[in-house]
């Protein structure tokens, strides 16, 4: 029986975390399916202990195939290799992450290997009597769930939206192999030229890959406001969110904004202040575990949609929130923290 | 310079309606309009022909009716459309839309870049442009948030990725897929609009052009869905207020606990 891959993420000296979580999705299709799960890793100046980690994480195998010319992320390139190897290796299915990088790459494959392909999944199973891949997705601005397969064509090919699965606890009495694949210079396309890349100045912008996201919007008034965010963001080590009111009025840069027009997040928490909750925002939270909201209209719509929302003004709510926070904080240490 | 803009034409989620009992969407005689994450990629060609000059075709799949987003493009200053319409391509997804797509751009006499929306509204996917790009053989920047420079022969755009920008130099021709930073869409102006109702868009069909059958509509298409199902929205809804002092206190109290069983804190 053929196997089950993923598509491990690096930025050019570590393995994303992403990378983990599909390793999660993928370990429990390859057991239904009862084949082997293997991880590849293009690129990157990675250690075996790295790539071990991913067999500590549910991988059977991993494929590594690297060179300078393979570290920074060149879609032309990165295709033409998975399109090889899956040529070579024909797996059942692959599983890479609904990042940047996958959902520019793996649109590329499914032409290249001539197959389908589903966007963004936040479910996966298997079909018991047809041992076909079903892929879940939310659509329409996650109003509805539609589920997907590939009947005839092979491999079945899915992204994952981050944060949608937890890794696997690391078992470092898995065995595993790793197999590097030689690389060969026709693999470099060419054609593109990386010319840099610019960090954001801020860190707490990686809203896709937080655990946490406290957002604010246009209740908050002005751009400087956005400190009270900033604080609660840093007592809860949570990035931060914003609504498109908040962006357009250039409180806040446009990577942080949530919503249709903006980032689709899955955080486990997602803390709305001064945001009304319209049809576009929810768009972007749909799957977010847990909603909190403080809006001062009783009326407002995130009031509806909030697991747990306080009515009032988020000027006297969030500070007194941080201090008791800090209180709590200082009893739970005893008062040394 | 050609550019070519493909476009679609979405429900309007501002039109769409949330049933109050279970908080889902009612599409029900919604009002059809530019997928909005187009309008970014519309203007985007628009600016860089009022910078370096260029012609803009704009392609749109759909329903008979999607000549009006056509137009809509027009009106905001691109020069002409086609669109492609006929029950065979029915049922595409995004490996057979991105083929007739491909099919048609391949078929005009020139093109220098081909600029795609993010992802639409309604599939949410994402997938068309990267997939246009690799059956053109063509070069391609996705999420571009910003254009630097363009030259006779290669394009410098600026990737929005995670954590930061990624800078591109790409030889022309070239296919981008834009994010919302990279221009600010104007409405159409009143000349605009004239010139939309004058032009004419012609309508391919399947026999158009030497379309392969077996690639178009659903026929062509690898994946199905299965199952549709509007999920229920079971949040928890718990409301506290918090419109004094003593309200506060007892809200926050509340709140924390509820974050501590959740381990949120
Ligand atoms: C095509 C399209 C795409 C869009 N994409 C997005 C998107 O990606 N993301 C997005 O967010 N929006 C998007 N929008 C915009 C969306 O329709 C709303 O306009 C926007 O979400 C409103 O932002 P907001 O909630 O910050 O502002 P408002 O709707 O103005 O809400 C502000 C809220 O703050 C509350 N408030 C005011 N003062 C206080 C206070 N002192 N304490 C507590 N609460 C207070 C108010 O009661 C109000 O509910 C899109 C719209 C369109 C048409
Ligand atoms: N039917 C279509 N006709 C023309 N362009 C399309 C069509 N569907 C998608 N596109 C283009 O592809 C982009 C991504 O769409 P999608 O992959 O469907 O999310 C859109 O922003 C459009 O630029």
């Amino acid at each position: 029986m053929s196997f089950v891959w993923t598509l491990a993420e690096q930025d050019g000296t570590s393995l994303k975390g992403v990378s983990f979580e599909l390793l999660a999705r993928g370990r429990t299709l390859a057991d239904k399916l009862e084949t082997k799960l293997a991880s590849v890793v293009i690129g990157g100046k990675l250690s075996e202990e790295q790539l071990q980690e991913l067999i500590h994480r549910g991988a059977d195998e991993v494929y590594y195939i690297k060179n300078d010319a393979l570290d920074d992320f060149v879609v032309e390139t990165y295709s033409r290799i998975l399109v090889k190897l899956i040529e070579q290796y024909d797996p059942h299915t692959i599983l890479a992450a609904a990042t940047t990088t996958g959902r520019t790459l793996m649109p590329h494959v499914s032409i290249g290997a001539d197959t389908g392909l589903t966007a963004d999944c936040t479910d996966l199973d298997i079909d018991p009597e047809t041992g076909q891949l079903l892929q879940t997705r939310p659509a329409i601005g996650g109003n509805i769930m539609a589920t997907i397969k590939t009947p005839y064509k092979r491999p079945q090919m899915a992204t994952v939206r981050p944060k949608s699965s937890r890794p696997l606890e690391a078992d470092t009495t898995r065995e595993g192999k790793i197999i590097e694949v030689p690389f060969e210079e026709s693999f470099v396309d060419g054609r593109v030229e990386v010319l840099g890349y610019r960090h954001n100045e801020d860190e707490d912008v990686d809203i896709q890959e937080a655990e946490m996201v406290i957002s604010g919007g246009r209740g908050l008034k002005k751009g400087d406001n956005f400190e009270i965010i900033r604080k609660l963001a840093t007592r809860f080590d949570a990035a931060i969110g914003a609504s498109r009111d908040a962006v357009d009025r250039g409180w806040i840069s446009y990577p942080h904004q949530v919503g249709l027009s903006g980032k689709t997040i899955s955080p486990k928490l997602y803390f709305a202040c001064g945001i009304s909750g319209s049809i576009q925002q929810l768009a972007g939270i749909k799957t977010a575990e847990t909603i909190v909201a403080v809006n001062n209209d009783p009326e407002a719509n995130i009031h509806k949609i909030a697991d747990f929302s306080i009515v009032g003004d988020l000027f006297e709510v969030l500070p007194r929130l941080i201090e008791k926070l800090d209180e709590n904080g200082k009893k739970a240490t005893g008062g040394k923290s | 310079m050609n550019i070519v803009i493909p476009i679609k034409q979405v429900p309007d989620s501002n039109k769409v309606k949330m049933d109050p009992e279970s908080g889902t969407m009612m599409r029900e005689g919604v009002e059809a309009v530019v997928n909005p994450l187009d309008l970014y990629s519309i203007q985007l060609g628009v600016d860089l022909k009022e910078k370096y000059g260029a012609s803009i075709t704009v392609i749109s799949m759909g329903p008979p009716k999607a000549a009006k987003a056509i137009r809509e493009a027009i009106s905001m200053g691109c020069d002409d459309g086609i669109l492609l319409s006929d029950k065979k391509f029915g049922g595409s997804d995004t490996w057979a839309t991105s083929y007739t797509i491909a099919e048609t751009i391949k078929s005009l006499p020139a093109y220098d870049l081909v600029i795609f929306g993010e992802r639409a509204t309604d599939g949410d996917t994402g997938q068309v442009g990267p997939c246009t790009a690799a059956w053109l053989d063509v070069p391609l920047a996705s999420y571009v948030a910003s254009v630097d420079a363009v030259t006779d022969d290669s394009i410098e755009v600026e990737r929005m990725v995670e954590g930061g920008y990624q800078k591109l130099r790409l030889p022309k021709p070239a296919v981008l897929t834009v994010v919302k930073e990279i221009a600010a869409p104007m409405l159409p102006t009143l000349s605009g609009k004239k010139r939309a109702r004058r032009t004419e868009i012609p309508t391919y069909t399947a026999e158009s052009l030497p379309f392969e059958d077996a690639n178009l509509g659903l026929k062509g298409s690898p994946t199905r869905v299965v199952k549709i199902r509007t999920p229920k929205v079971s949040r928890e809804g718990r409301v506290v207020h918090a419109t004094d002092g003593e309200g506060t206190e007892g809200a926050l109290d509340e709140l924390i606990a509820y974050l501590k069983e959740k381990e949120l804190v």
